[in-house]
């Protein structure tokens, strides 16, 4: 998809005057953007810009205090996150919120959607059913831990996982239960700068090939300039303007207030 | 050998059976209560510290529903004189139905308030039996409470058909709990328990998951007591202490091994052992010891929880990382997994 296409595609997350205050402190302040429908969408801002909050806004984590957040053409403002999940918008956190005392391979079938073996009288009563839907929930997983290069650590704790290996589990994890929409809190942080890149085509190619809405915070310029069509700028809470990378990072304004000096 | 030192050996025998079988039913009791908070805190991380009140909901269910009906120096309800399984059944009832009133204003809060709502409610039951007329007899408790399966054996024999029933029992519910978290529902249960953020972000409606674990884990331990009561004929409020009812369970759990349900059952009969077994080495005490035997397990069992705290958490028995019992072993992976590894690959 070209910067044009992304532009007129049809949005397919609207976030409205979206407001969170925190006593005194309006950590998002109507900050009010569009998502268009299989684009890859960077969200930055310089820190405290209220990006991360926006998304745990948007994701159900928290209750906006005003605003409206649309999904799919469905509102979902201050839904639990478990609902937004299940209508196929998952994230990532930015800090992985793995779990550690199970192995990878389990982490991610714990996200499988509507599981046969999670109704207590089926794995009572109809464990054939749920035996069957676990081969199918472990091949899934597989197939996405050898899409994030962690096949050979499936049966390993993730307890015992590296700080970037466990972004990749996050992404992983975000991706299992075929999502059509997946916000992504600083995907490449921590992770190495070769599988950093790797990891931008897998984004790409997950795009590509089904279809997937990314919306992704990021403080790597590279990766924005390498993987988003438009980039969302946040500061104070508000969005300061869109655009492609390159209008973006053109934008005097966007520079005085994140990127620095070094970019004049 | 001479018929004089003989004697002696033969009562010591004959003792030291009769005692182990009443030691091992009473164990077997417990091993279904620990199991039971095995699912709460073990798995979900619910914080009970009520455990006696569903214990005690579940003696006093099972047991006014099978006794006769009150004579006139008694004073309790029903008295119905149903067959004593369906008592059973109605006391584990009774005691998910309690969970459940205390799980919906409370599950949806921190941990910590749990616990604190839940060792309020044993406190308010013991003094509602005990001060409500026509309840449950008050104080005074209910004594005659039938025996299941009396006809099998005369007298003294009975112990054994106790016995038997007691770890038929047990074995019923470890296979009841066992099918439940080694599946996909105890994986949700552990998301819960470690991280509810993910467990939520998972798609998981993680105050059902919750309530569901906590009616269930009550509904046991209501069956332990009914159980409980059935075995000793007669109960009474004080009989229901929360020392001897919840925190002699924590303890078995703990170190047992929380997570691990085989872990529960050896944690009740270790942790049993040395609470049904220190008044037998009484005598053997030095006197400024024996005498103190009864406070000294007491002040033990606290040491012990804070020793295997300290050196051993997991328990003696450790939680297993495979959760779901349906998950593919290491080395036998599926067939498609292989493939999407080459097609997944750059």
């Amino acid at each position: 998809m070209t910067a044009d296409e992304a532009a007129t595609a049809p949005a397919i997350l609207r976030v409205d005057q979206l407001e969170k205050r925190f006593g005194g402190n309006r950590a998002v302040d109507g900050a009010t953007f569009d998502v268009a429908r299989g684009s890859i969408t960077g969200l930055i801002g310089p820190n405290g810009a209220g990006k991360t909050t926006c998304f745990n806004c948007i994701a159900g984590a928290l209750r906006p205090d005003g605003g409206r957040v649309v999904f799919d053409g469905r509102d979902v403002t201050g839904l639990p996150p478990y609902r937004v999940t299940a209508l196929g918008m998952t994230r990532t956190f930015q800090i992985p919120q793995e779990l550690g005392a199970m192995s990878v391979l389990e982490n991610l079938m714990l996200a499988g959607l509507d599981q046969a073996g999670e109704r207590l009288w089926e794995s009572w009563f109809r464990p054939w059913r749920v035996a069957k839907q676990e081969r199918d929930l472990a091949a899934r997983a597989h197939e996405l831990l050898a899409l994030v290069d962690l096949e050979h650590l499936a049966y390993e704790l993730a307890a015992n996982l590296s700080g970037g290996q466990r972004k990749l589990l996050e992404l992983a994890r975000a991706l299992m239960p075929r999502p059509t929409m997946v916000l992504l809190d600083e995907p490449s942080a921590g992770v190495n700068p070769t599988l950093a890149v790797k990891l931008a085509d897998h984004i790409r190619d997950v795009r590509d090939e089904l279809g997937v809405t990314f919306l992704l915070i990021a403080h790597d310029m590279d990766v924005v300039e390498r993987l988003c069509e438009t980039v969302v700028v946040m500061a104070s809470g508000r969005v300061l303007t869109e655009g492609t990378p390159a209008e973006v990072f053109a934008n005097t304004e966007v520079q005085d207030a994140y990127l620095g000096s070094q970019y004049r | 050998m001479n018929p004089i030192l003989e004697a002696p050996t033969l009562i010591t025998w004959v003792g030291s059976v009769n005692w182990t079988v009443g030691f091992l039913t009473t164990v077997g009791i417990f091993a279904i209560v620990a199991l039971a908070l095995n699912l709460q805190w073990g798995y979900t991380g619910v914080f009970n510290f009520g455990v006696v009140a569903f214990f005690m909901v579940g003696a006093y269910t099972s047991s006014l529903l099978t006794l006769e009906p009150a004579s006139e120096f008694e004073d309790y309800a029903f008295g119905l004189e149903w067959p004593i399984p369906v008592g059973w059944a109605a006391g584990a009832l009774a005691a998910g139905v309690l969970a459940l009133l205390v799980g919906l204003p409370t599950l949806r809060l921190r941990r910590d308030f749990l616990a604190i709502a839940t060792i309020g409610v044993a406190t308010i039951l013991r003094s509602v039996v005990n001060s409500t007329e026509g309840l449950a007899n008050r104080g005074a408790g209910l004594n005659g409470i039938p025996r299941f399966l009396d006809g099998l054996a005369d007298g003294a024999d009975y112990r054994w058909v106790m016995l038997g029933i007691v770890l038929v029992m047990l074995a019923f519910s470890y296979l009841v709990l066992q099918a439940a978290t080694a599946s996909p529902w105890g994986r949700v249960l552990r998301g819960i328990r470690d991280n509810e953020d993910t467990a939520m972000a998972a798609g998981k409606h993680t105050t059902v998951f919750r309530m569901q674990s906590f009616v269930l884990g009550g509904m046991m331990m209501g069956l332990a007591g009914a159980i409980f009561a059935h075995r000793q004929g007669a109960i009474s409020p004080t009989g229901f202490s929360d020392l001897f009812g919840t925190f002699l369970v924590w303890t078995m759990l703990i170190v047992g091994g929380s997570g691990n349900n085989r872990g529960a059952v050896l944690g009740a009969l270790a942790v049993g052992f040395f609470w049904f077994g220190t008044p037998l080495i009484q005598e053997d005490l030095p006197d400024f010891l024996g005498t103190r035997v009864f406070q000294l397990r007491e002040l033990a069992i606290g040491a012990l929880i804070i020793i295997f705290l300290l050196l051993r958490p997991g328990g003696l028995l450790e939680e297993q990382p495979r959760v779901s019992r349906f998950v593919p072993k290491p080395g036998r992976r599926p067939a498609v997994a292989t493939a999407g590894h080459e097609e997944g690959g750059p």
